[in-house]
């Protein structure tokens, strides 16, 4: 157990030594964990931040999907109603329709019938006297005969 | 054994002398150096720093690529021993130094591995530098007081200068007059015991080293000579001797943080 020069040799290592620790090794290794610490306790905030995010979403998610249900509903109504609506206008449109069809075809019928009698009336005093001169066997004079002949046209 | 015709008592003897070097009449003379204080113990300090500088490289490598990503498992080990020393110094300092936190991760380290030089059958290395023509080498560096010593000495001095940093040189001097006694009449008595207190220190902590390693080593010689019993008797040795290397390292670190942070806490 004898002291010597050794002692301050390595004296001087371990200042070296530990000086080159303190300055090149400690800080980096502690940055890095320091770092890593700091990402895993952002990492868990923005995990938990998520989650949080999620739940609000699904929720807002159910209501949109009840509201639109509830509009989808409301919709169907109304068109069920609209359609009836429709289909009871158009019912009535045709009956219209028809009844003036019905009504038009009358009047033309009638225009028809007036017009064919206007022309009857016309030829039947020519027919009344052609008929009595055969029955006479003599030349009748029409013009003699007028207010007979009118009453007779008049009777068609 | 080295070689045939030396005695147990030789060979035992050989393996426990340093490869020293020494300043005699101004020449550098190779171990003749008994009570030469201008000596070097070359093996002690060769095995001291190889070690220290591949500790070094090594951090300092995985320093330098440290990610705060998803550590490889070189970068996972460091950051282990980084954290467990962080943690050792954090638990027992809770004032802001920056030289405590490295100070014990050198130490421990170092010391782990100058210890863990002790695993290594003791006749490789020395048969070795024989065949090259060396004649001594010890390979344990902490089996030699001048390191461990050293060490505890660099200890001391920081253990001086922060408590004087801290308690400025009035309350160094009041700690060490007036405790435990407070009483002019005391100090005398005071200073005695404070300063068999503060010596001892640096002293059991090289000592508590220095023996551990020292027994052990000789421990692994004697089993060295018992031919081919050797082999279960060594390999028992070695494994209860892990538990040793790590646990010398570990106290190490471990009172110089607690001696630090002794030093600069007020009481």
């Amino acid at each position: 157990m004898d002291f010597n020069l050794t002692l301050i040799g390595q004296s001087i290592a371990m200042l070296v030594f530990v000086w080159f620790c303190m300055k090149y090794v400690w800080p980096p290794m502690m940055q890095a964990l320091d770092d890593r610490q700091k990402k895993i306790a952002d990492g868990l905030a923005a995990a938990e931040e998520g989650q949080q995010e999620l739940a609000r979403a699904r929720g807002q998610y159910n209501e949109t999907v009840r509201e639109s249900r509830e509009e989808a509903a409301e919709i169907i109504k109304h068109a069920e109603r609209r359609s009836k609506e429709m289909i009871a206008e158009a019912q009535q449109a045709a009956v219209a329709e028809g009844e003036r069809l019905i009504a038009q075809a009358r009047a033309e019928i009638e225009q028809e019938a007036n017009r064919a009698r206007e022309a009857l009336r016309g030829q039947v005093a020519a027919i009344a006297v052609q008929g009595a001169r055969q029955l006479l066997g003599r030349e009748v004079d029409a013009a003699a005969h007028q207010d007979i002949l009118n009453k007779l046209a008049a009777e068609l | 054994m080295a070689g045939a015709e030396q005695t147990t008592g030789e060979y035992i003897q050989h393996h426990l002398q340093n490869l020293q070097v020494c300043r005699v009449d101004g020449d550098w003379v190779w171990n003749q150096c008994a009570g030469n204080f201008y000596t070097i113990n070359v093996d002690s300090m060769f095995f001291s720093i190889v070690l220290g500088v591949a500790f070094l490289a090594l951090f300092r490598k995985v320093a330098k690529r440290a990610t705060s990503g998803v550590p490889g498992r070189l970068q996972a080990m460091v950051e282990t021993l980084v954290e467990f020393v962080d943690t050792s110094v954090k638990d027992t300092f809770h004032g802001e130094n920056k030289l405590l936190a490295p100070l014990g991760l050198t130490i421990f380290v170092w010391v782990f591995l100058m210890n863990l030089m002790d695993l290594i059958p003791v006749d490789w290395i020395p048969g070795l530098a024989h065949a090259i023509g060396i004649p001594y080498l010890k390979v344990v560096p902490t089996t030699d007081v001048n390191i461990t010593f050293a060490m505890s000495i660099s200890v001391f001095i920081l253990i001086i200068f922060y408590s004087i940093k801290a308690k400025g040189i009035g309350g160094f001097t009041k700690e060490l007059t007036l405790q435990p006694f407070n009483h002019p009449l005391a100090i005398p008595f005071n200073l005695v015991l404070e300063g068999v207190a503060l010596l001892a220190k640096p002293v059991s902590l090289a000592l508590r080293l220095f023996g551990n390693l020292y027994a052990g080593e000789l421990i692994f010689i004697l089993i060295a000579l018992l031919g081919i019993w050797q082999l279960p008797l060594h390999f028992l040795w070695a494994v209860f001797h892990i538990l040793i290397i790590v646990l010398q390292a570990f106290i190490f670190m471990m009172l110089t943080i607690v001696y630090l942070a002794l030093a600069q806490e007020q009481h």
